[in-house]
């Protein structure tokens, strides 16, 4: 049917009279690692997108690097090994809650629950492992992500089979799930975790050699799927970024891992020697690695971006809108469920004062910060970890320096209000008149 | 294909109300494979409505739908799609923030061992656009936001190639282009009939309409007054069918075919 007695080549379409401003948007979209020939070119056209207010990962990255040359000039105790290993563990849950709303946000929507949603999830996996219950720490935490993911599923589907705004379903699943903690945990008001398998979770490190063989293999196998993909791409005469721009993707990576594996291997303690990178760290990056990939490699992932970009073309696409969006807060839930048994896991208890309420709008603000559009259609579960060190470094270096809570709330809304309108303007350079 | 007295879609006795509004009343229509097929109509006139009913998003409260000279329900997006129906819609149903692969590929991805096969896709997407001679994007890996207002129409109606739909239906395929863009559109057009395709547009320019179409079929208030060759027919003509539903003349006068307009 493709092939009907096709006649001669058909005649080239006159070229549109593309003005040269349209010219250059239509340049600037593109992906520079995609067109460029060679790593100068690349540069360039990483510049050129920049000026134009395509700025990717880079203000959150800038961002970093402003903040801790700030801290550090101000308390030298910022830059230590000691300080930025407890940073990693301190940003794990801001991590994890914001990577779980960029689903939500990715689709154009909003989970305020999540904070209490990680509370419950703390909450049932505490009672079940507490020795009068006895579960095996492994049943407790499935058994607690489980309900997380089921919280998820619920409100998920009452957004969409009632056809609620998610901003009043969560805001109500914020109440509800702050109720729900309050009632298991009792006048009491806190249960202790006394398994070590748990405990360790947030405290617990890896041996420095353990450290260095797991950061090589996993490095290892990114260096190779990557020089597969792009070599493939490139024999196959598709859009690929040129050899020496994978090398240096690759190098760029083994600098990043032998860096923070170099930085929890250096001796931390005060009294007694510690090292080692601590297993919340892996439990981050390997979240941060699946969540990736769902958003990035498949099918489910490309349809979240779909709804969140043109929810009535993703229709017409015949996409199933309420499905996607109901795992999509399922996931967001179920990562709430990881942060909280990490959360648990540090404080080696669950109580009362967990304050699910300044945790999800920490999360929000973690992942725009770190990226992700508020206004759906754009998001990676990278931004969410990076918006996680950030908040998690304002608050750790006004911490040194002796600073109230007070103050680290009013600059944490400093930093979210310049992102947001990073965002905005961005969002205003990329549509030109439309 | 079809077989050569049956046309690749006929609808007989199509009827659609929303509450009490009568939005289409029996309508007939043939579309063969091969030719442009326009359908107009003033505002109101339920082109939009019939075109959807084609296409799977409303469902006709009676008459029959016709599919290669086979009786067809059609519920579903999805189900038009199974066909090999296509709708290019006028707002353009393609999301900004993904590129021209990914939206070409939109809800049909193709995947191996759970993951999207971008190479196969991309492959597949820069044929079919260098087959109907779209040439003027930069990149086919840039985001549709990007893209001209021809450009995009190129876009979706190459995705409808793509998928090697019989009939492709679009919905004023060249509102709001300037008058380059719009010749490119209506080659391409004209393009996939001469392909073998069906392809049935909406329109309200009567330049367009004469210049690419073979057949016209005018709706006015939900019923359709007539489906001619567009050599029986001028601008006088179908401008009269359209607003008052009966024409006077009776055929163009041969001194001028085509007319002025």
């Amino acid at each position: 049917m493709a092939k009907v007695d096709e006649p001669a080549p058909p005649p080239a379409i006159p070229d549109e009279d593309l003005t040269e401003e349209a010219a250059l948007q239509a340049e600037l979209a593109v992906s520079p690692e995609l067109v460029a020939g060679s790593v100068g070119e690349y540069l360039r056209a990483s510049l050129a997108r920049v000026k134009a207010g395509q700025t990717g990962v880079l203000p959150v990255v800038a961002g970093l690097i402003l903040v801790s040359i700030l801290f550090q000039s101000l308390n030298s105790h910022f830059l230590t090994a000691g300080n930025l290993v407890n940073l990693l563990v301190q940003a794990a849950v801001f991590s994890l809650l914001a990577m779980g709303e960029v689903y939500a946000l990715v689709l154009g929507e909003i989970d305020l629950s999540i904070g209490f949603v990680a509370g419950i999830g703390g909450v049932v996996m505490a009672e079940l492992a507490k020795p009068s219950t006895g579960w095996p720490w492994w049943a407790s935490i499935a058994v607690a992500l489980a309900v997380c993911a089921a919280i998820g599923m619920l409100q998920g589907s009452i957004i969409t089979r009632i056809g609620l705004p998610s901003f009043v379903v969560t805001l109500a699943g914020l109440l509800f799930w702050q109720g729900v903690m309050l009632r298991i945990l009792g006048a009491g008001g806190s249960v202790p975790i006394n398994n070590t398998v748990i405990n360790d979770i947030a405290s617990g490190n890896l041996t420095p050699m353990a450290g260095w063989l797991v950061m090589l293999v996993v490095v290892g196998l990114f260096g190779l799927a990557t020089w597969r993909r792009d070599s493939k791409r490139r024999r196959a005469g598709l859009v690929a970024p040129p050899p020496n721009l994978t090398l240096l993707k690759i190098g760029a990576v083994l600098a990043g891992g032998v860096a923070i594996v170099a930085l929890c291997n250096t001796d931390r303690g005060v009294i007694v020697p510690i090292s080692g990178v601590p297993w919340v760290v892996l439990v981050v990056f390997g979240v941060l690695a699946v969540w990736a990939f769902v958003l990035g490699r498949t099918r489910l992932g490309r349809y979240m971006h779909s709804i969140g970009g043109n929810a009535e073309a993703a229709r017409r696409a015949g996409i199933n809108l309420a499905w996607i969006r109901t795992v999509a807060l399922t996931l967001t839930s179920f990562t709430a469920g990881i942060a909280g048994v990490v959360y648990a896991s540090r404080l080696r208890s669950i109580s009362t004062a967990l304050d699910g309420g300044t945790l999800v709008l920490y999360a929000v603000a973690a992942a725009v910060i770190g990226g992700t559009s508020l206004f759906g259609g754009r998001g990676k579960a990278l931004h969410g970890v990076l918006g996680g060190i950030v908040i998690a470094a304002i608050d750790n270096g006004m911490g040194l320096l002796g600073f109230s809570a007070a103050s680290k709330f009013m600059v944490t809304a400093i930093v979210l209000l310049a992102a947001v309108t990073i965002d905005a303007l961005a969002r205003r350079g990329r549509t030109p008149g439309t | 294909m079809a077989a050569v007295d049956e046309p690749l879609l006929r609808l007989r006795g199509v009827s659609k109300t929303f509450g009490p509004v009568q939005a289409l009343t029996g309508v007939d229509l043939d579309v063969p494979a091969g030719q442009v097929t326009a359908l107009v109509g003033d505002n109101g006139a339920g082109k939009s409505v019939l075109i959807k009913c084609i296409a799977g998003i409303h469902t006709p409260d009676s008459g029959v739908i016709s599919w290669a000279g086979r009786p067809v329900h059609i519920r579903t997006p999805r189900d038009a799609a199974a066909l090999g129906i296509e709708t290019v819609y006028q707002d353009l149903a393609l999301c900004d923030n993904l590129d021209i692969v990914q939206n070409m590929f939109l809800g049909r991805e193709r995947v191996r061992r759970l993951l999207l096969d971008e190479e196969q896709m991309e492959t597949a997407a820069r044929e079919t656009l260098s087959s109907l001679a779209v040439t003027t994007v930069r990149s086919i890996r840039q985001p549709v936001a990007s893209l001209s207002g021809g450009q995009r129409q190129s876009v979706a109606i190459a995705k409808a190639v793509l998928w090697n739909s019989k009939l492709v239906i679009m919905d004023e395929p060249t509102a709001a282009l300037g008058v380059a863009q719009t010749a490119m559109v209506l080659a391409l057009v004209r393009r996939l009939a001469d392909r073998g395709h069906a392809a049935l547009i909406v329109s309200h320019n009567m330049n367009d309409v004469f210049e690419v179409a073979d057949r016209i079929a005018v709706l006015y208030l939900g019923h359709m007054v007539d489906v001619r060759p567009v050599a029986e027919l001028d601008r006088q003509i179908a401008v009269d069918l359209m607003t008052t539903g009966t024409s006077t003349r009776v055929s163009p006068s041969r001194e001028r075919p085509g007319g002025e307009g």
